[in-house]
């Protein structure tokens, strides 16, 4: 699959991290030649960081950049053959059209004949002329950049870096200042110009519909980290977990369980699948609305009632209720409402994947003075009787052993799990023994699985059934008995003699 | 790997010429007068100037004196600037940066050249420096400050957003209302710095009272201007620090207040 | 809206009134730049004698010749380590960016006699002369901080990705910042440069402390004339005139640049 010949640029377990925080982690990826290829993700997974440190405008802490074989890691930028279309253009405001285009240009030095030498004005313009050409900007040479429409401004981005005939171009959001349908118009001319080009393009997005519409192959990336590298049927077909399958249009996704070979438990009914996992496993099970088959009651496999339609141009989008959760299914046909309905899901649109994630565990808390453990700076009050089989606490904070050995616990690391379903979220961020920013929501079905991030950048994961927006600041509470508590290191360390 | 490290540092290195020279010119005579303000002539630490300053009656009436005419110029000059920035920065009146402009104007000419001017003009209208030495020193320094008072104003104006002025008529408040409640509040930046611009140049500028007062009256700056006649190093030192401060008194007052940077630059 | 149309008057003529009494003392000396008379007030028909006794008065033109020579060269070195130390700053690292402002405040917030008699302390301290040089390093310490308060909100509101852009299509650091950077905050650096020079036009304390005694500047002239009760000598008045004009020049060309962006096609 991997031929060196054809790869233009490697990432080699390249990382990225200011101070503490990692921006990148251990990113390892080719590219092949010609390739259009897409970072896709949410804002702050490290899709613009990693296109930055390919144009060279960061050094990754770690690893290495390969082009065509050579390692570029250290190289500047204006000694890279990747030129770059910034977001908000990057325009020089000072220069028109002509002057910004030729910007490139006028510095290159060629090698004619063993010589090197500066572009003749002839040949700089007739280079910008063909840029404009390919931007379909004629005309536009003498324009001062002010006068343009943000449109306009974008193509001659694009033209300023294509006149430099990059290997790679890449492109950082280059739509997401433009209005839809603006937007869907140079999509397909981006596509078009990556076909008459024959360079390799790398593009950043946040838009998932325009990765699957313009990519050979997509990067979802989330915290810095590669989720899924694909083709966008890949992806759209066969995400790698509940993160990329939400990401990624439109889904249902369940907690399930294998009860059998191929076959998984969820919405209270059990299903064929085709994926193959141990049985008793804690899956996440997607569904796409357009594999969900609504049929008359009693005709499917399940019942359930229909509550909601939505009218989406092609098709309607129903929402079925099965128990306590929500089915969303896409249907052509105009059905009425506010009645019940079965549904057939056949195997082959159950996609079934590794839970990411049974608990919170946090590897570095410890316990304080109080006998509260102290998980990302927030103290919890906890039973620290758990980190001696059988023990008791006496009138001072102190725990006492079964063999009547007394412990102080103070400032001993420990390691916390938390259960999803152990952490209540609450809006008043004083009123828990924590607080922090909603950055995930992913929906499952009859509950939402949100991320918190506290302060100190530590993801508290849990279950509710509660509607939070992404930037939220929430409180969240955890019962005392629901911390799980172990210690690292011997108890007799923290014996009082 | 070098090479491309030394791309990310490149342009912070700009600054070094010009904070060489900060701290050769602001920062160590800044040090030397606290160190001269607490030693006496022969290098020891003493408070001899503290006392000896704080002795003198004269001294203690200069610094009440200086206080009171601080404060009353900067009041006037707020009084009388602060709506001719606010006609200047409403956009229907069609005044342009070139009306402003003209309040900065008179700056070319020396100001000791355009207060003695004024001295004239008032002594043509029959008023005399020598018989109404407050009258014409507080003219003097209205005269000379009211720019410092205009252009902070005039560039919080200029940028203070319509619509939350008319949101407010909206809403049902009256105009002296929607004055006290949006638009004071609003302009507050613009009221500090153009109060810091004039409170303490005011104390410490003996030239205008010198000019205008016709020496009748004593500001703080004549006194380290006289320490400084007279090589009083130590002492004149000592009546900087005073200043000082005092100057860091009130900018620890009006630390909450975003002070209008801009203002002092932004302009032309 | 009667009323409204009434109130705008009131508000212009405001303007112009405050405007009308700032210029009045100026007006004056210029009026009676005209005639010949020992004092402003007593026309004695039209003159030009004033002019041609001002051209002939050595002390005064060499005053005013010295005065220019301070501003523009102190205005020089100010916009150049100022620019320079704008880029710096905006570039670096938050904390030494906080330290480097925190000090360009301190000549702003600190009364120009403080800073004038903290130099004074530095040159005696280290024994040096007071000379050209001296009065130079008081006016760049005078003016600088207004250079990097004028280039900082040009650089605060260019795009941040066109150094990387230009970096990006093959310029070395050193080409960004000629080709990119530095047109960008030319506008800046030009309001810093005229800032400068109208600052140092104005000043006399920084001057009177920081000169050789034997360099006399307008305001030093002035002052030596006019604070022991002496009036204006009659020539000023015509140098008042003279500098106005140029004044007026200066505002107009300020004015006209911001205009005249002009459009000619440059790729035909």
């Amino acid at each position: 699959m991997k031929d060196n010949k054809n790869i233009i640029i490697e990432l080699k377990n390249v990382s990225k991290h200011y101070d503490q925080t990692y921006a990148v982690e251990n990113f390892d990826l080719y590219v092949k030649k010609g390739e259009f290829i897409t970072f896709l993700g949410p804002s702050g997974c490290g899709k613009t960081t990693t296109l930055r440190m390919i144009a060279g405008f960061e050094m990754p802490t770690s690893g290495e950049i390969l082009l065509n074989g050579e390692d570029i890691t250290g190289l500047p930028p204006y000694q890279r053959p990747v030129n770059t279309v910034f977001q908000r253009y990057a325009l020089f405001p000072h220069l028109d059209v002509y002057d910004n285009i030729a910007f490139g240009l006028k510095l290159k030095r060629i090698n004619d004949g063993g010589k090197m030498r500066k572009l003749t004005t002839k040949e700089i313009s007739e280079k910008v002329r063909s840029a404009l050409k390919i931007v379909d900007l004629e005309e536009y040479e003498d324009r001062d950049i002010a006068t343009l429409s943000g449109g306009q401004q974008q193509r001659i981005a694009i033209a300023r870096a294509i006149v430099n005939e990059p290997e790679i171009l890449l492109l950082d959001e280059p739509l997401g200042a433009l209005d839809l349908k603006m937007r869907k118009e140079m999509q397909l001319e981006l596509k078009e110009m990556h076909k008459k080009l024959g360079i390799t393009f790398i593009y950043v997005t946040h838009d998932q519909e325009e990765a699957l519409t313009l990519s050979d192959t997509i990067v979802v990336m989330k915290d810095g980290m590669i989720q899924q590298i694909g083709s966008p049927e890949g992806i759209y077909n066969e995400p790698a977990n509940a993160f990329v399958a939400d990401f990624i249009g439109k889904s249902n996704i369940y907690s399930g369980t294998v009860i059998d070979r191929l076959k998984v438990r969820f919405l209270g009914h059990v299903f064929d699948a085709l994926d193959d996992f141990e049985i008793n496993e804690k899956v996440d099970v997607v569904v796409r609305p357009e594999d969900v088959k609504l049929v008359p009651p009693g005709e499917g496999m399940l019942d359930g009632r229909l509550i909601d339609k939505i009218f989406k141009g092609i098709h309607y989008e129903y929402t079925l209720m099965v128990g306590r959760s929500e089915v969303i299914i896409q249907d052509t046909r105009n059905l009425d409402v506010n009645c019940e309905a079965g549904i057939i899901i056949e195997p082959d649109g159950i996609h079934i994947m590794k839970k990411e994630l049974t608990a919170n565990i946090y590897d570095d808390a410890y316990i304080d003075k109080n006998n509260n453990v102290v998980i990302s700076d927030f103290a919890f009050p906890c039973d620290v009787t758990k980190l001696v089989p059988g023990s008791a606490l006496d009138g001072e904070g102190y725990v006492i052993g079964p063999d009547g050995t007394v412990y102080d616990f103070t400032d001993a690391d420990v390691k916390a799990t938390v259960g999803l379903t152990d952490i209540e979220i609450m809006d008043n961020i004083d009123e828990g023994g924590a607080w922090g920013n909603v950055v995930g929501i992913i929906y499952k079905g009859d509950h939402y699985m949100l991320t918190v991030r506290t302060p100190q950048d530590e993801d508290f994961t849990l279950d509710t059934e509660y509607t939070y927006d992404a930037g939220d600041r929430v409180g969240l509470k955890i019962a005392p008995e629901s911390i799980g508590l172990a210690l690292k290191g011997e108890a007799k360390k923290y014996a009082k003699k | 790997m070098q090479k491309n490290k030394s791309l990310h540092f490149q342009r912070k290195y700009l600054s070094i010429p010009y904070m060489v020279f900060m701290v050769l010119f602001v920062v160590v005579p800044l040090m030397l007068i606290i160190a001269y303000a607490v030693t006496d002539k022969t290098g020891m630490p003493s408070a001899e100037n503290l006392i000896s300053f704080f002795s003198d009656s004269n001294n203690i009436n200069t610094l009440i004196i200086s206080l009171f005419i601080g404060l009353g110029n900067t009041a006037l000059c707020l009084l009388v600037g602060y709506p001719a920035a606010y006609f200047l920065a409403k956009k229907n009146l069609g005044f342009t940066m070139a009306t402003v402009l003209l309040f900065v104007m008179p700056m070319w000419i020396n100001f000791v050249l355009r207060t003695a001017a004024t001295r004239d003009l008032l002594f043509w209208l029959g008023l005399n420096g020598g018989d109404h030495p407050y009258i014409t020193t507080m003219i003097g320094m209205v005269y000379n400050y009211l720019p410092f008072t205009i252009l902070p104003l005039y560039t919080t104006m200029i940028k203070m957003d319509q619509s939350q002025i008319e949101a407010s008529y909206d809403l049902g408040a009256t105009p002296a209302q929607t004055f006290l409640k949006i638009i004071l509040p609003m302009t507050m930046p613009g009221i500090v710095s153009a109060a810091t611009m004039v409170f303490m140049p005011t104390m410490s500028s003996y030239v205008i009272s010198d000019v205008m007062g016709e020496r009748k009256i004593s500001l703080i700056g004549n006194s380290i201007q006289l320490y400084f006649d007279q090589g009083l190093w130590h002492m004149g030192s000592l009546v900087a620090l005073i200043m000082l401060v005092m100057i860091v008194i009130g900018s620890f007052a009006t630390r909450n207040i975003k002070t209008e940077d801009d203002a002092r630059g932004g302009l032309w | 809206m009667k009323t409204s149309a009434f109130m705008d008057f009131v508000r212009k003529f405001y303007v112009y009134i405050v405007l009308f009494i700032m210029y009045a003392p100026i007006l004056l000396l210029i009026v009676f730049s005209f005639t010949d008379t020992k004092l402003v007030g007593s026309w004695n028909g039209f003159s030009l004698r004033l002019y041609l006794s001002l051209a002939r008065n050595r002390e005064i033109v060499t005053a005013a010749i010295n005065t220019f020579v301070v501003a523009f060269s102190s205005a020089a070195v100010s916009t150049v380590l100022g620019t320079l130390g704008a880029i710096g700053i905006f570039y670096s690292g938050r904390r030494s960016k906080a330290v480097m402002e925190g000090i360009g405040q301190i000549p702003i917030m600190n009364a120009e006699i403080v800073t004038a008699l903290s130099l004074t302390i530095l040159f005696v301290f280290f024994g040096i002369r007071f000379n050209f040089l001296t009065l130079l390093v008081g006016h760049v310490v005078l003016t600088i901080p207004f250079v990097v308060l004028s280039v900082r909100p040009k650089l605060v509101q260019m795009d941040p990705n066109i150094y990387e852009a230009a970096l990006d299509l093959g310029a070395t650091p050193n080409k960004a910042l000629m080709r990119v950077i530095m047109p960008e905050v030319l506008p800046g650096v030009f309001s810093g440069f005229i800032l400068s020079v109208t600052l140092s036009l104005d000043d006399y304390i920084i001057t009177a402390f920081t000169r050789d005694t034997a360099y006399q500047t307008l305001s030093t002239y002035v002052y030596g004339v006019t604070s022991k009760k002496g009036a204006l000598p009659p020539s000023l008045r015509a140098l008042t005139t003279v500098i106005t004009l140029l004044a007026l020049v200066v505002l107009l060309i300020a004015n006209r640049r911001g205009k005249s962006a002009a459009k000619k096609p440059r790729h035909k």
